[in-house]
């Protein structure tokens, strides 16, 4: 009451602010809660994954359902590598073809992208036209004589179907991110190269590339992950549980679940994390490359 | 001068001894000749993967589609047969397409729509956004098998934890999910949806919302346009090339979805989610009819071109390009 009379202009100035400020705190509030519900609707599905993973085979069956197991069996991620199924085997055989795969694509895409970037000739719009226009068809229409080539040269059952191919450009994708990239890069370093005596390869190998490593990481992200998830390529050409990648093999066990009559349904969701933790990981570490790339991509195309 | 010659050569009289090979590659000088052969001697590893994996499957594939072919031996010219039989006296291939269409029209409007919402949330630079924006892309990242397999407990009608939660809120009869015919269609939409509404498309978002110029907003704050106001006269205009972007995306992705039907429930039960990927895999690769497949195949780029086009032509109604 003092302080109405005492100071009357104060208080105009702050009557229409206050709901404003409460409106706005209001809000604040109620952001936060939906984004709350929202981690819960992403996080728990994996929460609880990870908690089945650490389950006995009584536990993952119980009635009512648990979530929390009474006593973590992390040997679960032990016996899951030793069951009549090569698990392990898996997770090397996509390593192996994650590696090579992005080594290819980020030799010959970065080979490519210099082509179309920095060098003039007849055909190369045209080309690059083409490059971009390969991104819209469906990878079904290429799937089906690509299985009869592979096939000819005996290729069937082999990783060499799932790599190979990639190091012939790396594909649309990888040669546009690289060329934007490029593109970036002030021509004037080319130039004070080559004045100097540096080869055309050698400006592309000791003066671009190193410039290049934010893209470069960008790009092996994208790699990864694409190459690691992939599931029609490795089910349509592997035929055998020895030479599997780690998602025909999970679809494989999921598929039979009883390895020798008894159930592994704890260690099948053992195995699923451990599909998705190193994708995590390197998500997390290098997140940074990933959603410029993205954005890079998404923006600019 | 050498940096004459090398940055921006000099446009003078066209050599007159400009040699066959430089008027291949389109060059003048016998500089310009060199610089165009190293180019597409680095260009070589795509120009030849185009030839091995593109053109020359692409051509194949049309020239598959006539014929009759299994693997072993040759392809057999039968003419139209293929389409024929897809468009008349297939019984898979009408509903498969129907399904791939109804998946698309649920997926789309939810994966954008709900990457949207998210960024628009993320946008509001509260405390921690890169730690939720880091949660929100975990599911993106998740390989499709292990999602495919993970969301099969999660959604089993008996003990899963979905319907355990159902029934705890007072639902006695939660659905039967993917064990269910009516309920599998939607509940492999909702799984696709999870995944990726999160992923890229809300990247893409975020970083379209980052492009919205301030004095926008605070004109529209001078105007006494309120929150909703401004989302609806501001963002979303601004924000319409990022739309068409991610949605002409989604509808690729829409309609090769595969892998999480075929996980889940190998596109049962009784066909509920039998889409036209899953038709295309179990005509070539399980039943080896190379030819029919290729058929399919073509039927599935011609859908996409077709609204690939669509979309392209209508987007001038309701895209707005800032001067443009």
């Amino acid at each position: 009451m003092a302080q109405t009379t005492l100071s009357n202009k104060p208080l105009l100035q702050q009557a229409p602010v206050f709901p404003r400020r409460a409106m706005q705190i209001l809000g604040r509030g109620v952001t936060y809660l939906i984004i709350l519900a929202l981690c819960v609707l992403f996080g728990y599905p994996l929460f609880w994954t990870l908690m089945s993973s650490l389950k006995t085979i009584p536990e993952m069956f119980s009635f009512p359902p648990i979530l929390i197991p009474a006593a973590p069996q992390w040997s679960n991620y032990w016996t899951v590598l030793n069951i009549d199924y090569p698990v392990g085997r898996w997770f090397m055989n996509s390593v192996l073809i994650v590696i090579l795969t992005s080594f290819g694509t980020l030799i010959t895409s970065s080979l490519v992208a210099y082509s179309f970037a920095r060098f003039e000739y007849r055909g190369r719009d045209i080309l690059f036209m083409i490059t971009l226009s390969t991104m819209m068809l469906p990878a079904q229409v290429t799937l089906i004589p690509q299985f009869v080539l592979f096939y000819r040269l005996g290729w069937v059952n082999t990783h060499l179907p799932l790599w190979v191919p990639h190091w012939f450009g790396g594909g649309a994708f990888a040669i546009f991110l690289m060329r934007q990239f490029f593109l970036t890069l002030p021509l004037d370093l080319d130039e004070a190269a080559l004045i100097d005596g540096a080869g055309y390869f050698r400006i592309f190998w000791s003066i671009l590339m190193p410039l290049c490593k934010p893209v470069l990481a960008t790009l092996a992200i994208i790699t990864i992950i694409a190459s690691w998830s992939d599931f029609l390529g490795p089910l349509i050409y592997l035929n055998t549980p020895e030479k599997f990648t780690v998602s025909v093999g999970l679809q494989f066990f999921n598929a039979v679940p009883e390895v020798g009559g008894e159930p592994m349904q704890h260690l099948l969701m053992a195995a699923c994390v451990m599909s998705m933790v190193p994708i995590i990981l390197m998500f997390f570490f290098g997140q940074r490359f990933f959603v410029q790339g993205i954005v890079m991509s998404g923006i600019k195309g | 001068m050498a940096v004459a010659e090398t940055g921006a050569p000099a446009r003078g009289a066209p050599d007159s001894k400009a040699s066959l090979l430089s008027r291949l590659v389109g060059a003048q000088t016998p500089f310009q000749t060199k610089r165009a052969v190293w180019g597409y001697i680095y260009a070589a590893p795509w120009i030849l993967g185009l030839i091995i994996f593109w053109g020359g499957p692409i051509l194949a594939s049309f020239y598959f589609g006539f014929t009759e072919y299994a693997v072993i031996g040759s392809p057999k010219f039968t003419g139209l047969s293929n389409y024929v039989r897809a468009f008349s006296g297939d019984e898979l291939f009408w509903p498969s397409l129907g399904r791939t269409f109804t998946f698309a029209g649920l997926y789309i409007p939810f994966a954008v729509g709900g990457a949207l919402v998210l960024a628009v949330l993320l946008n509001q630079k509260l405390m921690g956004t890169t730690l939720f924006r880091t949660l929100f892309f975990v599911p993106h990242l998740i390989p499709a098998v292990a999602l495919a397999v993970v969301w099969t407990f999660l959604l089993a009608p008996r003990v899963g934890p979905v319907n355990e939660f159902l029934r705890a809120i007072g639902i006695s009869e939660p659905p039967g999910w993917l064990a269910s015919r009516d309920s599998a269609l939607a509940s492999v939409t909702m799984i696709n949806v999870w995944a990726a509404m999160g992923g890229n498309t809300m990247l893409i978002f975020l970083a379209g919302l980052q492009g919205v110029p301030q004095e926008l907003y605070d004109a529209a704050s001078i105007d006494g346009g309120g929150a909703w106001a401004k989302f609806r006269h501001v963002t979303l205009p601004m924000l319409t090339p990022t739309i068409f972007f991610n949605v002409v995306l989604a509808v690729i992705g829409a309609l090769k979805v595969f892998t999480t039907a075929w996980v889940a429930t190998q596109g049962g039960p009784s066909y509920a989610t039998w889409f036209f990927a899953l038709h295309i895999y179990f005509q070539a690769f399980q039943y080896f009819r190379l030819g029919y497949g290729s058929a399919l195949a073509w039927v599935l780029a011609a859908v996409l071109l077709f609204f690939t086009w669509v979309q392209v032509r209508y987007s001038r109604r309701w895209v707005h390009y800032e001067g443009g």
